[in-house]
Formats: C-alpha cells, sequence, structure tokens
C-alpha cells in the first residue's frame, strides 16, 4: 500500500505491527498519523470522544517494550478504534445513550483488556445506535454518524449502517485501521458491507460479555471490524477468549486463525440458501452474490443448493426476542446508581424512574422496550416469546440440516446498499428489514462474515455474507479470504470530510 | 386437621394457611458475585459492580448455594431436578439494581417434598401432621431502605443484594397458627440440621411470607388469600394468621368480599395492613434469564449432596427413644435444635467415657441433666453464671460423682452452682467445700444405730405394719448425717436393721 | 391483534418511561404495525418443538465460593460503585423519600 510520509492511514493491522516490530516506524509516528486523522475528521461524527493521549500512551509502551528487546502483542502498536458500548476504565461510556451521558466506569470490559494486552491502544469510543439499537446509526442521542461513502453525483450523507457504524465509518474513512463492533442482529457485517469493509461475528461466547453494555444478552456478540479478512483473523484472536465472569463464555481454546488462514477451498461445499432470494431484493445484491459464487467456486468449493425453510421467521422472532431481553436489561437505567436522574418537583421513586427514562432513552429504545414488556407481559407471553424461542429452536435446526450438505453458507449481507441518512425513518419496519439477511445467523449464534464484494452503479459498497457451523471461524475467514482475493476490491471513498 | 375454629356471628369458620418461607443460604460469597454475605457491615461496603447492576456486568452462580439448596431438598425428601432454570422477575423498586430478581418460576431446582410436625395436645395439635412442600427455589435478595435518615431522601444500601435465598412453598396444608408455628419451627430445625440456613429470625435470615384464607367449615373451595409479607417470628406469624383470619371473617360476614392483596404484618399491634405501594407492580414479565444457561446437575454432585447430610430430626428423635431409651419427651425436646442436640451429644459422650459405662445406661441421667437440672442452676445463677465454665468435661465430672454415689442430686447442683461462677474442678469442689455424700458405713451404722435406740415405740409400730414409718428413719439419718450420707446405704442398712 | 391507546400507555406505566398525550399518538400506530408483522410467527407449526434454552449447546458453570477472590466481581469497593452515583450521601445511595 503506498503511502506518504509520516501517513500511516492506509495501513492495516498486520502491516503495522510487523513494520513497528521490524523497526520501520515506531508506534508513536503510527498514532500520531491516526490521532491527526481522527481529529480533523469530526464532520463524519464516528467518535463520541476521542482518547489520543491513551493511543500514545500504549504506543509509547510498544516502543519502549521493544527498546528492551520485549516481545510484542498480537496488536502491538496498533491503535483502534473502541465502540462506545465496551466499558472502559476512566473513559465515559455512553451506549450513545443520554441516559449514560457522563458515566465513567470504573472497570475495563473483557474484550477491551484484552485489546490492550495484546499491545493495542485505543484512539477513542466510537459513536453508534442508541444502545446498539439500530441499522442506520441514526439513533445515537451524540447525532448521525456518516458514512465517507456518497452516491455518485449527490452530496447527501449516506449511512454507514448500524449499530457499529462509529466503526465501520472511521475504518472506511482510514481514521484506524480496526474497530470493535458488536452484533445482536447484524450490527457487525451489515455497516461493514455498506462500508466496504470487512467485519466478523464470531461463535456465540467466543468473546466475552463482561463489560459490555447489554442489548439482546441471548444475541450480543462482539467482534472485529477491519479492512481486511486477515485483520480481522488478528484481531478476532486478540479479542476472543474464555471469561469465568461471563457464565455463556466459551471454555475452548482460542485456534490459530490467522496462521491456520487458507484460501483453498478444494473440497469445500458452500451452501447458497434458495429462501434468501426474497422479494424485494435488489438486482445488484442478486448479481454479486452470484459472483461470489463464483469466486468461490474458482477457489475449489463446490456449489450447493440449501434450504433454510424458516428464514422468513427469523426476522420477527427476532424482533421479539431482542426487545423482551433489552426491555429486561434496560431496567437497570433508573437514575439511582449512575447516568442521568430527572426528578422533577415533587416526584417520587417511581415518577423519578419514568422521568428519568422518558428524557433519557431515546425515540427507538423506548419502542423497543415498550414492546419486549408488552411481549412478556401477562397473558402475551407463551403467544409471543415462547413462540419466538421455539421458532429460533427452528432456525437453528434448519441451519443444522444444511451444514449437512456444505461447509460455509455464502448469502447477501444486506438487501440493498447504503441510503441516505433520514430517508428510512418514518418507518421503523422497513429499517428493520436491512438485517434480513444477517438475523437468521445470529439466531442460531453461528459465525458470520461479510466481506466486501462490488460497487453499485452508484459507487456504493456491497458486502457478501459468509456463515458457517459453531466454533468453525476458520472456514468462515477461509472463505472470506477467498472472495477478497478475487473480488480486487481496493475502492476507497472520495475524501470530502 | 386441627379444630381451630374462628366462631363468626354466622357459624364457624376454618382457616387455611400456606407458607413461603426465605432462607438465606449459608455461604462466604453473594449468589452470582464474589461479595461478602456478612452480617453488619458498613453501607454498601459488600457490594460488587455486579451487584450494583453496572453496564455490562453478568451473573455466575455460586455452587454452594446451588450445593445447599439441593441438600435441603433432600433433607425434605424432595424430588431434586436434575435440570432447572433461573428466570428473571422484572420490577422497578430502588432496592433492586438490575430491575429485576433473578429466581425460579417455570423450572425450580427443587420440587415437592413433605416435613412432618409432631403432635402437641397442649399446642392444639392432637396428632402428627404432614405438610406438603411444594417446591424450594434458588433466588436473589434485595437491598435495604432506610426512610429515617434525611427529610426528604431514602437511603440505599445494596448490601444484601444478591445473597442467596431459598424460598421455600409450603402447600396449603396448615389450618391453625400452632400448625404454621410448629412447621416454621421444624423447617428451621432442618435448615440447621443441614447447615444450609442459620435461621437467625433477627438479622432476617429467615422471613416468612403468610397466605391465609378461611372457609366455613364443610367447604371445599378455598376462598380467596392475602399473604402477609416478610414475618420474621414464629410468635409473628401466629399473630399474623390469628389476626388475618380474624380479619377476614368479619369482612365476610359484614356481607364484604376478600382481596387478593399483599400485606404487612405490624408487630406493635399485631395486626397487618394493605401494602397498597406495591399493587401495581404486579406483572412481573418472567423470563428465562439470557445471562444464564440451564442449571444441570450431574450423579457424582448428587452423590456428593447425599452423602453430606447429616442425621436429621426425625430420625435423630427416634434414635433416641429407640436406642438411648428417652421419653418421647426428651427425645423431642433433645433434637429441636441443633445446638441442643450437639451439647446433649458431646456431654453424652464425655459422661458414657468418665463413667466407663455405654451411653445408652447413661442417656437417661444426662437428658435429665441436660434439660432441666443444668438449665435449672443456670436460671437460678442469674447474671452470676459464667455458662463458659460449665464445660463438658466438668458437668461429666459431675454426673459421674453423682452416678457413684459420691454426691447426692442436692449436691451436684451446689457443685455446678460453684463451678458456673467460678470455673474451679469439680472433683476439687466436693472435696474442699465438703459436698461429698457419707458412703462409709460404720458412720452410718452408728447413726442408724442411735436413731432406733430413741425410737423403740416407731421401731414398733414399723415391725407391726406400718410401712410408712420406713420414710420417717431415713429423714432422722439424713438429718444426723447433716444430709451427707448416701441414700442408697443408708435405705440398706435401715432395711437390714428394721427387718 | 391490535393494542388501545390505553394499552399502550399502561405499557409504558409498567416499563417506566413516561409518556405524554402527543408521544402516544405517533406511538401507538407504530406499535400495532410492528405488532401485526411478528404475530406472522403464528402461522409456524411449532408443536412439540422446545424453545431455545442455550445458544450454544454447553453447560452453565459454577463458582466457587470464595470472598473477593477476584476485584471485578468482589464487594469492598464502596468508592467504585458509588462515584457514578447522582446523589450518594454517607455512602448510601439517596433516592426520593419512599412511603411503603
Ligand atoms: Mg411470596
Ligand atoms: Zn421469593
Amino acid at each position: 500500500m503506498p503511502r506518504t510520509e509520516n501517513d500511516f492511514t492506509q495501513l492495516g493491522i498486520r502491516e503495522i505491527r510487523d513494520g513497528v516490530a521490524g523497526g520501520d516506524f515506531t508506534a508513536r509516528e503510527v498514532a500520531e498519523s491516526l490521532n491527526a486523522a481522527v481529529e480533523a475528521a469530526t464532520s463524519l461524527n464516528a467518535f463520541i470522544v476521542t482518547t489520543p493521549e491513551k493511543a500514545l500512551e500504549a504506543a509509547d509502551a510498544t516502543d519502549a517494550a521493544r527498546a528492551a528487546g520485549k516481545a510484542l502483542g498480537p496488536m502491538a502498536g496498533v491503535p483502534i478504534g473502541m465502540k462506545d458500548l465496551f466499558c472502559t476504565n476512566g473513559v465515559q461510556t455512553t451506549a450513545a445513550s443520554h441516559i449514560l451521558e457522563g458515566f465513567i466506569p470504573h472497570y475495563e470490559s473483557t474484550v477491551s483488556a484484552n485489546l490492550w494486552a495484546a499491545g493495542a491502544g485505543m484512539l477513542g469510543k466510537l459513536n453508534l445506535d442508541q444502545f446498539a439499537m439500530g441499522s442506520s446509526n441514526e439513533t445515537s442521542y451524540f447525532g448521525n454518524v456518516s458514512s465517507p461513502w456518497r452516491k455518485a453525483g449527490s452530496n447527501a450523507p449516506m449511512s454507514p449502517g448500524g449499530s457499529s457504524g462509529g466503526s465501520s465509518s472511521a475504518i472506511a474513512a482510514r481514521l484506524c485501521p480496526a474497530a470493535t463492533g458488536t452484533d445482536t442482529g447484524g450490527s457487525i457485517r451489515q455497516p461493514a458491507a455498506f462500508t466496504g469493509i470487512c467485519g466478523i461475528k464470531p461463535t456465540y461466547g467466543r468473546c466475552s460479555r463482561w463489560g459490555v453494555v447489554a442489548f439482546a444478552s441471548s444475541l450480543d456478540q462482539a467482534g472485529p471490524m477491519a479492512r481486511s479478512v486477515e485483520d480481522c483473523a488478528i484481531m478476532l484472536g486478540a479479542m476472543a477468549g474464555f471469561d469465568p465472569k461471563d457464565s455463556t463464555s466459551l471454555d475452548a481454546p482460542v485456534p490459530d486463525w490467522f496462521g491456520n488462514l487458507d484460501a483453498d477451498m478444494r473440497g469445500k461445499k458452500v451452501g447458497i440458501p434458495r429462501e434468501y432470494r426474497m422479494e424485494g431484493t435488489d438486482q445488484a445484491i442478486l448479481d454479486s452474490w452470484d459472483r461470489g459464487a463464483e469466486w468461490l467456486r474458482d477457489a475449489g468449493a463446490e456449489i450447493v443448493d440449501v434450504s433454510l425453510p424458516h428464514t422468513k421467521y427469523a426476522l420477527p422472532a427476532y424482533y421479539i426476542v431482542a426487545p423482551a431481553e433489552a426491555s429486561s436489561n434496560l431496567a437497570r437505567y433508573d437514575g439511582v446508581r449512575y447516568g442521568l436522574r430527572d426528578l422533577p418537583d415533587g416526584a417520587g421513586l417511581q415518577d423519578m424512574y419514568a422521568a428519568t427514562r422518558a428524557a433519557g432513552f431515546g425515540d427507538e429504545v423506548k419502542r423497543r422496550v415498550m414492546l419486549g414488556t408488552y411481549v412478556l407481559s401477562a397473558g402475551f407471553y407463551d403467544a409471543y416469546y415462547t413462540q419466538a424461542m421455539k421458532v429460533r429452536t427452528l432456525v437453528q435446526r434448519d441451519f443444522d440440516a444444511a451444514f449437512e450438505q456444505c461447509d460455509v453458507i455464502l448469502a447477501p449481507t444486506t438487501p440493498t446498499a447504503s441510503f441516505p441518512l433520514n430517508s428510512l425513518n418514518d418507518d421503523p419496519l422497513t429499517m428493520y428489514l436491512n438485517d434480513v439477511f444477517a438475523v437468521p445467523a445470529s439466531l442460531a449464534g453461528l459465525p458470520a462474515m461479510s466481506v466486501p464484494a462490488t460497487l453499485t452503479e452508484d459507487g456504493l459498497p456491497l458486502g457478501l455474507q459468509i456463515v458457517g457451523r459453531a466454533m468453525d471461524e476458520q472456514s468462515v475467514l477461509n472463505a472470506g479470504l477467498a472472495i477478497e482475493q478475487r473480488a480486487g476490491f481496493t475502492a476507497q471513498p472520495e475524501k470530502w470530510w | 386437621m386441627s379444630n381451630y375454629r374462628i366462631h363468626g356471628a354466622t357459624g364457624d369458620w376454618e382457616i387455611v394457611v400456606g407458607l413461603e418461607v426465605h432462607a438465606q443460604v449459608t455461604s462466604n460469597a453473594k449468589l452470582f458475585s464474589g461479595a461478602s454475605t456478612q452480617f453488619g457491615a458498613e453501607p454498601n461496603t459488600q457490594v460488587s459492580l455486579v451487584d450494583a447492576a453496572m453496564p455490562g456486568m453478568l451473573p455466575v452462580p455460586n455452587r454452594e448455594c446451588v450445593r445447599q439448596a439441593v441438600r435441603t431438598g433432600m433433607a425434605i425428601e424432595a424430588e431434586i431436578h436434575k435440570w432447572s432454570r433461573f428466570d428473571r422477575k422484572n420490577y422497578f423498586y430502588a432496592d433492586l439494581p438490575q430491575g429485576y430478581q433473578i429466581s425460579q418460576l417455570y423450572h425450580p431446582i427443587v420440587g415437592k417434598g413433605a416435613l412432618t410436625i409432631e403432635a402437641d395436645e397442649k399446642a392444639g395439635i392432637p396428632e402428627d401432621r404432614t405438610i406438603g412442600i411444594e417446591r424450594i427455589h434458588i433466588e436473589q435478595d434485595a437491598g435495604k431502605l432506610m426512610h429515617d435518615q434525611h427529610p426528604t431522601m431514602s437511603y440505599v444500601d445494596l448490601n444484601r443484594v444478591g445473597v442467596a435465598l431459598m424460598e421455600i412453598v409450603s402447600d396449603p396444608d396448615m389450618t391453625s397458627p400452632a400448625e404454621a408455628g410448629a412447621y416454621v419451627r421444624k423447617l428451621r430445625a432442618i435448615l440447621r440440621y443441614v447447615g444450609s440456613c442459620d435461621g437467625n429470625m433477627e438479622e432476617g435470615s429467615m422471613r416468612a411470607d403468610v397466605n391465609v384464607s378461611v372457609r366455613r367449615v364443610g367447604d371445599t373451595e378455598l376462598g380467596t388469600r392475602t399473604e402477609t409479607k416478610n414475618v420474621n417470628s414464629v410468635r409473628f406469624v401466629m399473630q399474623t394468621i390469628e389476626h388475618e383470619a380474624q380479619r377476614q371473617v368479619n369482612v365476610l360476614e359484614d356481607g364484604g368480599t376478600i382481596v387478593q392483596e399483599t400485606r404487612l404484618f405490624d408487630p406493635g399491634t399485631g395486626t397487618t395492613r394493605s401494602m397498597r405501594s406495591k399493587e401495581d407492580a404486579h406483572d412481573y414479565r418472567y423470563f428465562p434469564d439470557p445471562d444464564l444457561l440451564p442449571l444441570e446437575l450431574d450423579d457424582e454432585f448428587l452423590e456428593a449432596c447425599r452423602a453430606s447430610l447429616p442425621e436429621l430430626p426425625d430420625a435423630k428423635r427416634l434414635r433416641y427413644e429407640n436406642e438411648l431409651g428417652l421419653t418421647p419427651y426428651n427425645a423431642r425436646e433433645l433434637t429441636a435444635d441443633v445446638e441442643v442436640f450437639a451439647r446433649f451429644e458431646t456431654l453424652l459422650g464425655e459422661t458414657a467415657s468418665a463413667i466407663g459405662k455405654p451411653e445408652a445406661k447413661v442417656a437417661t441421667q444426662v437428658a435429665n441433666w441436660a434439660l432441666s437440672v443444668a438449665p435449672g442452676v443456670v436460671k437460678s445463677l442469674g447474671d452470676e453464671a459464667d455458662v463458659s465454665h460449665g464445660t463438658a468435661a466438668r458437668q461429666a465430672a459431675i454426673l459421674k460423682m453423682q452416678d457413684a454415689g459420691e454426691i447426692s442430686g442436692g449436691q451436684a447442683k451446689e457443685i455446678y452452682e460453684i463451678v458456673l461462677k467460678t470455673g474451679r474442678e469439680p472433683d476439687e469442689i466436693a472435696d474442699t467445700e465438703g459436698l461429698k455424700q457419707v458412703s462409709d458405713t460404720g458412720a452410718i451404722e452408728a447413726a442408724i444405730d442411735a436413731i432406733i435406740a430413741g425410737n423403740g415405740d416407731k421401731v414398733e409400730q414399723y415391725k407391726g405394719g406400718k410401712d410408712k414409718l420406713f420414710g420417717f428413719f431415713v429423714g432422722q439419718t439424713m438429718k444426723a448425717m447433716q444430709g451427707k450420707a448416701n441414700p442408697a446405704v443408708v435405705n440398706q442398712i435401715l432395711k437390714d436393721k428394721l427387718g | 391483534m391490535s393494542v388501545t391507546r390505553e394499552e399502550v400507555a399502561k405499557i409504558a406505566q409498567l416499563a417506566r418511561i413516561k409518556m405524554g398525550e402527543g408521544d402516544l399518538d405517533h406511538l401507538v400506530p407504530e406499535f400495532n404495525k410492528i405488532l401485526e408483522w411478528v404475530e406472522q410467527l403464528g402461522e409456524v407449526d411449532t408443536a412439540g418443538v422446545e424453545p431455545m434454552t442455550a445458544v450454544i449447546d454447553q453447560k452453565l458453570r459454577l463458582r466457587d465460593d470464595v470472598i473477593d477472590a477476584d476485584p471485578k466481581t468482589g464487594g469492598g469497593r464502596r468508592d467504585d460503585v458509588l462515584a457514578n452515583a447522582p446523589a450518594a450521601e454517607h455512602g448510601f445511595y439517596g433516592v426520593p423519600k419512599v412511603i411503603e
């Protein structure tokens, strides 16, 4: 990758860490360059707070460790962005909500702690949809995030996707080589697809949820977002690992995903789920899907048809399960122990709760908390929640059956390319449909990745999604690599910010 | 079925009582966090980030709390569910930081069991009764609110938040306040035997939600019940039932209806009142806690739980009767509580080995001493007694002297008094204080000879068939010996001499 | 099934979110639209299907009964737990006075 003197913004994780380790440049130079890029990009609104001093501190530690001849971690010298859903010790953590504005945790999430231990540094806390609820980054209390991409011939600000839209925007705009994301129903994959980058949601339980602000506990899973498959593999290795503080954490060794990357697909079967050929999907998306299958065939894979019969019901099931869990997970935001308190004159305790939560939560959060409260309430629980959890079992069985016929599944990540900000927010349902292809893998807890495929005629990126068996991130990454090598996606947004 | 009836103006009513007992599980750390469960700490010092429900915090269950619930279930011979789950009970209150309590509604860890309360004629329980236990589940305790420290604010202390509780839910099988009282006492005894709860009601380790309804004698359908929350002594449980049943009868006889509601007991007045503040929160939206996987117990774990169970109250009581030969009353009293039987068994062991007889041979003597003699001495001394002086070894030494006839029952008490006051050794006390019986036949014979000589007329009457006079001679002899003669020896010599 | 304005207001109360008439104006139709859409789940034959209990097949682990083994999940950190409280006084959290 060409770079001008002192401009390290084009480099990825591997290039930075190898360059630092090899003495080609210092970690401090990299951090300074990226701090400057972050500072110059306020118009994207990708960061809620920036922490240049943290980036420099980590860089200096890496440089000192190298000078002392110490072993360097797998992310040594790499400054990254941290989605503001991860609690960071001493640094404001908001989940992009007014209700947590000013909240400064006295603890560090396991995933972020793992990354710092691997030598990474923090450029700042990235904007997101409020409490990770949204698919366009328009629900943040701290304002919309703009994608660096624009439609050909238009200056309209475009959505970077959501909820990890600060992450996707910052990476696509070369403000950071990588960032953390979280994916509850597509929140890593959809923004990655919208911005022409990579992102992987690992198997549920690979990355500890301890210290990550909860949205829907049985679905939430952290993962890396970066500009290449190998960078995702490196960073996922640094994030993942057993955590005794999380009862749902997988007690399994972390494979060397990066070391085992292999784009040779000979002997592998790739399933094409016929139910994903849905009405309303852009022709450009369907075309890119066909090309993806071609690329994988070219890499040696056999392409087979598979069926996931309950696909249609995955999204409505998700919109029962996720809001139900969220309604309970968000009950703790009550103005007593941290965050916003709205205490009207003469208000009692319960009035304080209602006023605080009315003032602190955004519209989408309120909508989902209300929906979740409703579906769990007396008389409705079985019809909604129990039925949704049964459908979830069926969705999982669909995948089990499909994986008897194939090793990975290839599908589009999204039904459309990115759309202009403020164009869909009149209708929550239309917005929810963005995640129609992403949600099934979330319901089943499976590893799933988005890699950039092509650009639309309008010059907007499209992504392809690979879904694998539980615990088999390796096959997902390998298929992603095979696509990446053949897609030759090198397009970058033109700098306007 | 008890005969307990409420005599209303329009006829007799019977009552139906079910209890939900919350028992704090004995554990070092909380149910889902590593914070201490110690009672009485400074506010909010035993609160982890998890207990304070900080963003992103997650629960991890404490094995000991699970183990204790399983052992408790085994002690009431209940089904143990190898597959159970934690659910969230959602409601908003300042003592509940998460906005939900982690509990078990749909799949509790322990299913159906039972315990037996023994007949107690005096208390109005004519025969043994088996009280069904519907379930035991594990859940989190809530925090504490203080209302009197600030004019406009309540203060919240989260030290108790997340402490493990067992909720032990009885069937509606009790029909009188006495039965409910006996049930709570028996349950408390079992918990303390098992070691799963310290049963300390003053510190809130055990408290009961009391469900009461009434119906006309002969009716089979249950009446509408009320639930009086957090009643924290056996006496208060009984008072709650008495008051609440009477109140319900009054309402019904006045043509009113009973509202299913939550009530509070006021120990000051012995009455209950409606607790309106919690009324709107009744839609708890239970659902399985998505932060926790199903709790699956394997055979090895269950076997270890079973193997660790001690002898339980009913088995111990029967053994005391059958093997130690104790009266049913003594056996019941001695097995009613852990500390009582533990002290008894220690003393029994010490005494038997001191005397060199099997336990069964000395059990009755030790039981009488432990249940009535020793407590009587302690009571009579009041503040003068230092009970720590009354070690089992010293008590056994006293019992040994008594068994050997060296001291009388009265002397045993006197010696024990001195032991409790001073901590001196019983043998030394008996020697130096002259608290020993004379078994020396020579001295006793001399005294008896003198008495026979001085009471020729009575000797004649006795020999003529007036048996009752034997007591007179015993009394005279003991008087002459200043009460220190061994009564057995006195009896024997008198019998020999009087023919 | 659709919900009335009163029902939505009741749900808001249950969720402790204060809601004015204006809020209800736009929420009620939105809410009904979403409900109508999720109700297609009713079409799925789930007879004999167990609701999902664990996303990934694994068993619940249990923790040892040790106090403060890990400071991240242990007690004894009052300053940390009170640090962000809107009203912390004398080591307590303050809330508007509750009448029980
Ligand atoms: Mg209760
Ligand atoms: Zn309870």
